[in-house]
């Protein structure tokens, strides 16, 4: 079993489009997922069906099936996307709708007491949740939306069967070619395994310099 | 509106049966990987908590492995691997053990932190009884700590019955490629048949959580839930995702 | 009168919390409330800054009457200062963060101005050396303190305080009563539900005693102590007098 060196340039013409998907679909999800998350703790109930439901379907049903909906289906809508397009899209709503529970169940472990003592201040509802329970919010959900990050990272990978040449499509591209799919995919798995490694320490260092001492335990009396 | 969307649905009728004997065969890769799963998974726990240094290394090795590696880049492997070896694989066993050894890193942590979760005067109760480290492990640690782990199987559960799909890539004939061939050749029932696989799962994955909720009532032990471990960055009282969850 | 209170009534449920209160007050006054636990002592101040509506009643400050339909209720309550008995401070704003926000933010001052606001509570109530501290990093007492200076900062009409004491150890009860004390002496208009006897001596212009969500009387605290009229109250007064002891402060 030989590994070829001149693989790894060919590999990593991939990256760029694993880095876009990553980054457009993780964006897509923070937007999306934080307004349904406001949405479901304080709208009224129709509202909150509705995003209960978009939740509901985009988390218990498989990316890749989303994935196909968005690309292989809505043409029959009349909405035709391009496979990156597709790609980011899918990926996008599925990442919302566990972000935004993420973010709900943050949001409800900012006490409530705090809420009462802004509106107590004369802070209106949207003030209170500008100022007070959104920037805690958002720090207490980091650590959940790193892994979110780490894990589209990885599912980034789908869309090669969508034939887009990402780092897992220009892996299929190239050992194709050669016929020598182990070899290369060992390449392509190292490749993977660089990558999340560098994210995961890169988020953990962005965790802890967003740090507020008591912000970690909000159970915690004093 | 709603004449095409029943025109639709009248045209999927001949399919389904197809389609879910099909989604039957995605069930079985998820039994068949989730056995390998816990299987390995709770030799690995058991290697990184009593294993000793060098064992615990490689376990934890394997389990960084096999997190950190798409499951489609592992399934790749799998099934290109062993002919490589001159081992032929049928796609279903390379998806299970691919996607099996990946739940099985995943299992290893849930059952790991059910394991250090429990307290430590459990341990030095049993010891100061007389029970050797074996016994105390066999008897009082591992009975606790897999009814601790039931909330996080649920969690697994659901992840990987949606991960199944994934088998397409190493042209597995599960219910998605299934779908694929339909529509190929009836355009126009694409999207109708996607969404009727998508609700299929949703199915199923209610049928999974009600007997995982079984499960956790008959044997879980009330008030006691693993809390997340070392590894994951997840906050306890953020982890009830509920049992749609992601992993970690 | 500064505020008056007419005729509350709040239901949770099938049960009766208050039922009928009615007291009035003048600038400058300070009431305490007793009575024994859960007798609506708490909700009746929440129903004065409308935290909890009441569903029957009218609150007045000063000429405005707060339970109208129209009224603003932000306004309203920027007005009317609340301290908790959890204390409920930011969680992400060290203490001058606390005290200084809600001047910006609802008042629209300037951060410098604010800050130079928020720097003068917080050494009013003795904490300007806690400028930069964290909820987490300050003692309960502490906390307390800071929240009491983050209802000042607001320069309010009127300051509730829901049992400020009750959540604090023991030794650290004091640092706050000498904070209320100071305040009522300087003339502010004050409301406090508390057991703080040795306080309520000190200080009060009026006790209320409420049970089962009624006032059963009420009276400068010389007649309340020695001459009660109601046999309930002279109970209860000496029954706390007991327990939580009644020293001068």
């Amino acid at each position: 079993m030989t590994l070829k060196w001149e693989w790894v340039p060919k590999l990593a013409e991939g990256l760029p489009l694993t880095f876009q998907i990553t980054f457009s679909c993780i964006a897509i999800g923070i937007v999306l997922g934080v307004m349904l998350a406001l949405l479901r703790v304080y709208g009224n109930r129709p509202i909150r069906a509705i995003c209960g439901i978009y939740i509901q379907f985009f988390r218990g049903t498989p990316l890749m099936v989303q994935l196909f909906i968005v690309y292989y289906g809505l043409p029959n809508w009349g909405i035709t996307l391009s496979a990156l397009q597709s790609g980011i899209i899918a990926l996008g709503l599925n990442t919302a709708a566990y972000q935004a529970e993420y973010f709900r169940g943050a949001i409800q472990a900012v006490r409530g007491g705090q809420m009462m003592a802004a509106r107590s201040l004369g802070m209106s509802l949207s003030q209170s949740i500008r100022y007070v329970i959104l920037p805690q919010a958002l720090r207490l959900v980091l650590p959940s939306w790193s892994n979110e990050f780490i894990l589209m990272l990885k599912y980034s990978s789908i869309v090669f069967t969508v034939t887009l040449l990402d780092l897992m499509g220009q892996g299929k591209r190239l050992a194709a070619r050669g016929g020598n799919y182990f070899e290369v995919f060992i390449v392509v798995a190292l490749f993977y395994l660089a990558i999340v490694f560098i994210a995961t320490m890169l988020l953990r260092l962005l965790e802890r310099r967003v740090r507020i001492p008591g912000l970690g335990a909000p159970t915690e009396h004093r | 509106m709603k004449e095409p969307a029943i025109d639709a649905i009248t045209r999927l009728l001949p399919f389904i049966p197809r389609l879910l004997y099909a989604s039957l065969i995605n069930v079985e890769l998820l039994l068949a990987l989730i056995a390998v799963g816990y299987v390995l998974g709770t030799l690995v726990a058991l290697l990184q908590v009593y294993g000793g240094r060098t064992l615990g290394a490689i376990a934890r090795v394997y389990e960084w492995i096999f997190r950190s590696i798409p499951a489609l880049v592992l399934l790749y492997l799998f099934y290109y691997g062993p002919p490589r070896f001159g081992l032929p694989i049928s796609s279903f066993v390379a998806a299970t053990f691919a996607l099996g050894c990946r739940s099985s890193a995943y299992q290893s942590q849930i059952f790991r932190g059910a394991i250090q979760s429990i307290p430590s005067g459990q341990m030095m109760a049993a010891r100061s009884l007389g029970m050797s480290r074996i016994r105390a492990v066999f008897t009082i640690i591992l009975p606790q700590a897999f009814r601790l782990s039931i909330p996080g199987w649920t969690n697994e559960f659901s992840s990987v019955i949606k991960d199944t799909t994934l088998a397409y890539a190493v042209s597995f004939n599960e219910v998605l490629r299934t779908a694929k061939i339909v529509y190929d050749t009836h355009y126009d029932l694409a999207i109708t048949v996607l969404v009727f696989v998508a609700l299929v799962f949703m199915a199923l994955t209610l049928v999974g959580n009600t007997t995982m909720g079984v499960i956790e009532r008959r044997y879980g032990i009330p008030g006691l839930q693993a809390a997340g471990t070392a590894r994951t960055r997840r906050r306890p009282l953020l982890g009830s995702q509920g049992s749609m969850g992601r992993r970690t | 009168m500064l505020l008056r209170v007419e005729n509350i009534h709040k239901r949770y449920g099938k049960e009766n919390v208050l039922t009928g209160v009615s007291f009035a007050m003048a600038k400058g006054e300070t009431k305490v409330i007793i009575g024994p636990s859960g007798t609506g002592k708490s909700t009746l101040l929440r129903c004065i800054n409308l935290l909890t509506p009441p569903d029957q009643g009218r609150v007045w400050l000063e000429d405005h009457e707060i339970t109208h339909a129209k009224a603003n209720i932000n306004k309203i309550r920027s007005q009317i200062g609340f301290v908790f008995q959890s204390f409920n401070l930011f969680a992400h704003l060290t203490a001058l963060g606390n005290v200084r926000i809600a001047p910006m933010k609802v008042k629209g001052m300037k951060k410098a101005e604010a800050t130079r606001l928020g720097m003068e509570e917080l050494a009013r109530v003795g904490l300007a050396d806690k400028a930069s501290a964290y909820p987490s990093e300050l003692s309960g007492g502490q906390q307390q303190r800071v929240s009491i200076a983050r209802a000042l900062a607001m320069f309010p009409k009127l300051i509730l305080f829901d049992e400020p004491t009750s959540a604090l150890d023991p030794e650290l009860i004091g640092e706050v009563l000498e904070v209320m004390v100071g305040l009522a002496k300087e003339g502010m208009t004050m409301v406090v539900v508390t057991h703080e006897m040795g306080f309520a001596r000190a200080v009060a212009d009026e006790i209320i005693f409420m049970e089962h969500g009624v006032i059963v009387e009420q009276g400068p605290p010389k007649e309340m102590f020695s001459n009660a009229k109601h046999p309930r109250t002279g109970e209860f007064l000496n029954k706390i007098s007991e327990l939580y002891g009644d020293t001068e402060e």
